[in-house]
């Protein structure tokens, strides 16, 4: 059982748990020793604390810079004691140790009373979802053992529990110093008549997964290796929740596309079938039909509730690095095995994680801040709400290659494209695949599918651009067509058309999306399409986007005037000859993997 | 036997049979995490190599890497070799390897070696042996500026590796109840440039995301094995049925080697253990409980127990 022990600085942590090995003969007889040694040779007078300092930067500090691991058994079960730091400088090496714990041991100074990090720990404990907290109130010999000190810092800090919503198992008197209460009764306090420490660990229970969540597995990655004539392609993942078996439909999102799992892998094989896969598993499977899927996607079982998909939600954030999380700045989600791009859109609630004083007027989320703010992501992320599964709600934020806050999904809100997402959603999981695979194609046209959109101006020369890509593409053997987005508006969209001859301009998303989803047909029988279209902006690309799903589209400016906001992969100038343009483009697309490199 | 002599004995590998009961639940727990660990390395490191000492908690990591890769091992594994190892685990190292197809690659620091700068040619004390021909050897054989060698499958013997990049992921099989400053690893670690270890700033992992985002240019370790005990290792091994070298067991005289290292430096314990049951028995007993595991090494002894300095420096 993974066991966190938090609390303010000086509080008397380390001395608790040293105590705790020595006085049940957990150590190596050589360290108890050693250490002695080391402070005889020192001139320091031993501390039961120096147990855990095993860096020697520490023992000249007196505190612990990080989280030590210690293990340690008692008659019931073995222990895995993670020693977090009180020094608000360290808070982020306290939330490493705190979230592998299943309970948490929070130290109080007898003497100094409810400190800022005793509030702050506590909060951060309910933050991270430990539910089984045990207050152990230390240094009980500076007080004489007086139980009228013990009642009145009990009442304070329960008061405060309460208002945060902790249920706490315990309150104990100790002295880690003197031994009181720590592995045996203590004689100096008879008006307490509770568990001791030992007891209280002992007490907790273990933390099981509920086996009744719907399945969620991060996509880690997918395996195709060669060797030894393997022609298996696996989808490889940490199970989050739920369980999974041969024969079941599986969906990938935010894609939705799906198939049945062929077979779960395991390695050395086993005789007797693979053992069945539940929430904490490292497991394996393949598939029946060759789906695109990657590292990032989620991974769920058709005959379940399904997740959340969206680019903005609402969340609670706590944050940790010392730069403040600010609005506008571009930092990277990481969701399950999803790595976006966000931004912090708005902060709706600070909430001061010691004195919990909200605030509505803050702007940005400072170091050791916890707030309720609005997130958008740059692609659709697939996810789960706090209320409703956990595990998969709960998101981290890097910062300048750090993880620099975390927090937790509480809902999910809409977007823009949100409908044409749910659309695309819908398109894929009704999609009758043929039997050809992606691959197939690709080998045997000696090309990847890709759009590449020629847009500008309404004068520029995108139409004799796309068209003389297209001729040469052509002419080297390429499967490729050349389609304008006016022969959409007359064709698939004549219906449009004819409600509101002059608005082209009213119905240009629907255009947009039809042309998408014809382009989606062509790029998935594996073709390069060569498009054009008159100012395309950037939330036309994003519709785009949403419906070709994953596949890959290439945007060209014609032209030295650029009216809109879209973001382009190759900008040509007018002087710039047709030759030298379809040149780039096409060396473009052999540097992104699209055609091989001739 | 001397350990020269068992270098002779026919029984190389103790194979234990694998065990048809599904691994008891601590196991289990323990090798999804180290699974997905080495799964979250590949993913998001190019330049990666795992490190194999021989020893049992490596052989473990490596038998890890086969199960989260299905049977294959899809980087390549580094020994330094001191010259001064148990002769058995480098015939046993070769052993593996062909039967299980790896890529190994070896290296070493060849200089100190011919000019006898060693610890047991008397030439200098037992740390400084350690920083030249294992700390040294294995900075410079990652950084591929020295000479590394491997094993040609179709030749069936080692050849000068041409390739030269350097690694810049290591993968490594370090235990928190090792040694003190063990206990503070992380399992993703940066090493700044010139790989050192810079103690007060290792960054959080929680939730299972671990710190796999680093700047152009860090190096990394990573150490799936880090929750793991000395006695959980050895019921791995016993459930799995991991083929081990037989000096962790009694051949006779009543003695074992508890740690494996270079010879000079390691001493047996004395133990009538010769299987995997009875050295968990043994683990379990309380006998050895007192003793730290590493306590035949002599070279911890003189770095005032931790291992600090060398671990600074870039010491596994």
């Amino acid at each position: 059982m993974h066991i966190v022990i938090v609390g303010h600085v000086d509080h008397g942590k380390s001395t608790v748990i040293g105590r705790l090995l020595a006085d049940t003969n957990s150590l190596p007889e050589g360290k108890l020793e050693q250490v002695k040694e080391r402070c005889r040779r020192t001139s320091k007078p031993f501390e039961y604390a120096f147990l855990l300092d095993a860096l020697k930067d520490e023992q000249a500090q007196g505190i612990t810079i990080d989280s030590a691991r210690v293990f340690f058994r008692s008659a019931l079960r073995h222990y895995l004691i993670i020693d977090a730091p009180g020094h608000i400088e360290f808070l982020k090496n306290m939330v490493t140790g705190a979230a592998r714990a299943e309970a948490a041991l929070l130290v109080i100074d007898a003497q100094e009373g409810v400190k800022e990090n005793s509030r702050r720990h506590g909060y951060m404990l309910s933050l991270l979802g430990i539910d089984q907290v045990a207050v152990v109130v230390n240094k009980m010999d500076l007080v004489c053992y007086s139980e009228a000190r013990f009642r009145e810092i009990e009442a304070e800090y329960r008061e405060f529990l309460e208002s945060i919503g902790v249920e706490v198992e315990s309150f104990l008197p100790v002295s880690g110093m003197a031994g009181e209460n720590i592995a045996g009764s203590s004689q100096e306090m008879p008006w307490y008549s509770g568990p001791t420490v030992l007891e209280v660990l002992d007490g907790f229970r273990e933390v099981l997964s509920p086996a009744g969540l719907p399945f969620r597995l991060p996509v880690q990655d997918v395996y195709k290796f060669t060797r030894f004539g393997d022609d298996r392609r696996i989808v490889a993942g940490t199970v989050a929740t739920g369980s999974i078996g041969v024969g079941d439909e599986v969906v990938f999102y935010p894609s939705g596309k799906k198939t049945r799992v062929a077979s779960l892998e395991t390695f050395p094989p086993s005789e007797n079938g693979p053992a069945p896969v539940g929430p904490k598993d490292a497991v394996g499977f393949t598939l029946e039909q060759q789906l695109y899927v990657g590292r990032g996607q989620l991974a769920c079982r058709a005959d379940e509730p399904s997740p959340r998909i969206g680019t903005r939600f609402r969340a609670s954030v706590f944050w940790l690095a010392r730069p403040a999380m600010v609005p506008g700045k571009e930092y990277l989600l990481r969701v399950g095995t999803t790595k976006v791009p966000v931004y912090l859109e708005e902060v709706t609630r600070l909430v001061d994680a010691s004195s919990l004083a909200a605030s509505t007027e803050a702007t940005q989320i400072g170091r050791h801040d916890v707030a309720e703010c609005i997130l958008r992501t740059e692609q659709p992320v697939a996810f789960d709400i706090g209320a409703e599964l956990t595990e998969t709600s709960r998101f981290v934020i890097i910062d300048n290659y750090e993880i620099a806050g975390g927090g937790i999904v509480q809902d999910a809100l809409s977007d823009d494209q949100a409908w044409v997402r749910d659309t695309v959603l819908l398109r894929n999981v009704k999609w009758e695949r043929s039997d050809i695979s992606e691959e197939e194609r690709s080998r045997h046209y000696g090309q990847k599918p890709a759009l590449v959109f020629f847009t500008g101006a309404g004068d520029s020369r995108k139409k004799e651009l796309a068209k003389a890509l297209e001729t040469e593409l052509f002419a080297e053997g390429r499967a490729t067509y050349y389609i304008g987005l006016g022969s959409v508006v007359y064709g698939v969209d004549a219906d449009l058309k004819h409600r509101a001859p002059d608005s082209q301009r009213e119905h240009r998303e629907e255009h947009l999306r039809r042309f998408a989803e014809v382009a989606h047909l062509f790029l998935d029988a594996g073709m390069v399409l060569v498009a054009t279209a008159v100012d395309l902006t950037e939330s036309d690309l994003a519709t785009v986007r949403a419906v070709l799903d994953d596949r890959p589209a290439f945007v060209v400016w014609v032209g030295d005037a650029v009216t809109t906001d879209v973001g382009s992969d190759l900008h040509t100038a007018d002087e710039e000859s047709d030759r030298a343009t379809v040149t780039r483009v096409r060396a473009m697309l052999e540097e992104q993997a699209v055609l091989p490199v001739v | 036997m001397s350990t020269r002599e068992a270098a002779q004995s026919p029984d190389l590998i103790k194979h234990t049979e694998r065990s048809a009961e599904p691994l008891p639940a601590h196991l289990k727990r323990l090798e999804n995490i180290s699974v997905h660990i080495l799964r979250e390395a590949y993913a998001n490191f190019e330049s990666l190599c795992m490190l194999w000492s021989i020893g049992k908690d490596s052989t473990v990591l490596l038998w890890l890497a086969r199960k989260a890769f299905f049977g294959h091992v899809p980087f390549p594994l580094v020994h330094i070799d001191t010259s001064y190892k148990i002769p058995e685990m480098i015939a046993y190292r070769d052993q593996l390897t062909r039967e299980w197809g790896l890529n190994m690659v070896y290296g070493e620091n060849r200089a100190a070696l011919e000019a006898k700068e060693t610890f047991p040619d008397g030439a200098v004390d037992r740390i400084t042996c350690c920083r030249k021909l294992k700390t040294e050897a294995l900075k410079h054989t990652l950084a591929g500026d020295w000479p590394r060698y491997r094993f040609n499958h179709d030749l069936g013997r080692y050849e000068t590796d041409p390739s030269t990049d350097p690694y810049t992921g290591v993968i490594v099989g370090a235990r928190s109840d090792e040694e003190g400053s063990r206990s503070k690893e992380r399992y993703f670690s940066p090493r700044d440039r010139s790989s050192n270890w810079d103690i007060a700033e290792q960054p959080p992992e929680f939730w299972s995301y671990y710190k796999t985002d680093f700047a152009p240019g860090t190096h990394v370790r990573v150490h799936p094995l880090l929750d793991w005990t000395e006695l959980n290792i050895w019921e791995y091994i016993h459930h799995e049925g991991v083929p081990t070298v037989s000096l962790y067991y009694d051949q006779g005289e009543g003695t074992r080697h508890r740690s494996l290292g270079c010879w000079p430096c390691t001493d047996p314990i004395s133990s009538t253990a010769k299987s995997t049951t009875e050295i968990i028995e043994e683990l379990n007993s309380g006998k050895l409980r007192d003793v730290a595991e590493r306590s035949g090494r002599a070279q911890d002894k003189d770095d005032g127990g931790g291992l600090e300095t060398l671990r600074r420096d870039g010491y596994m």
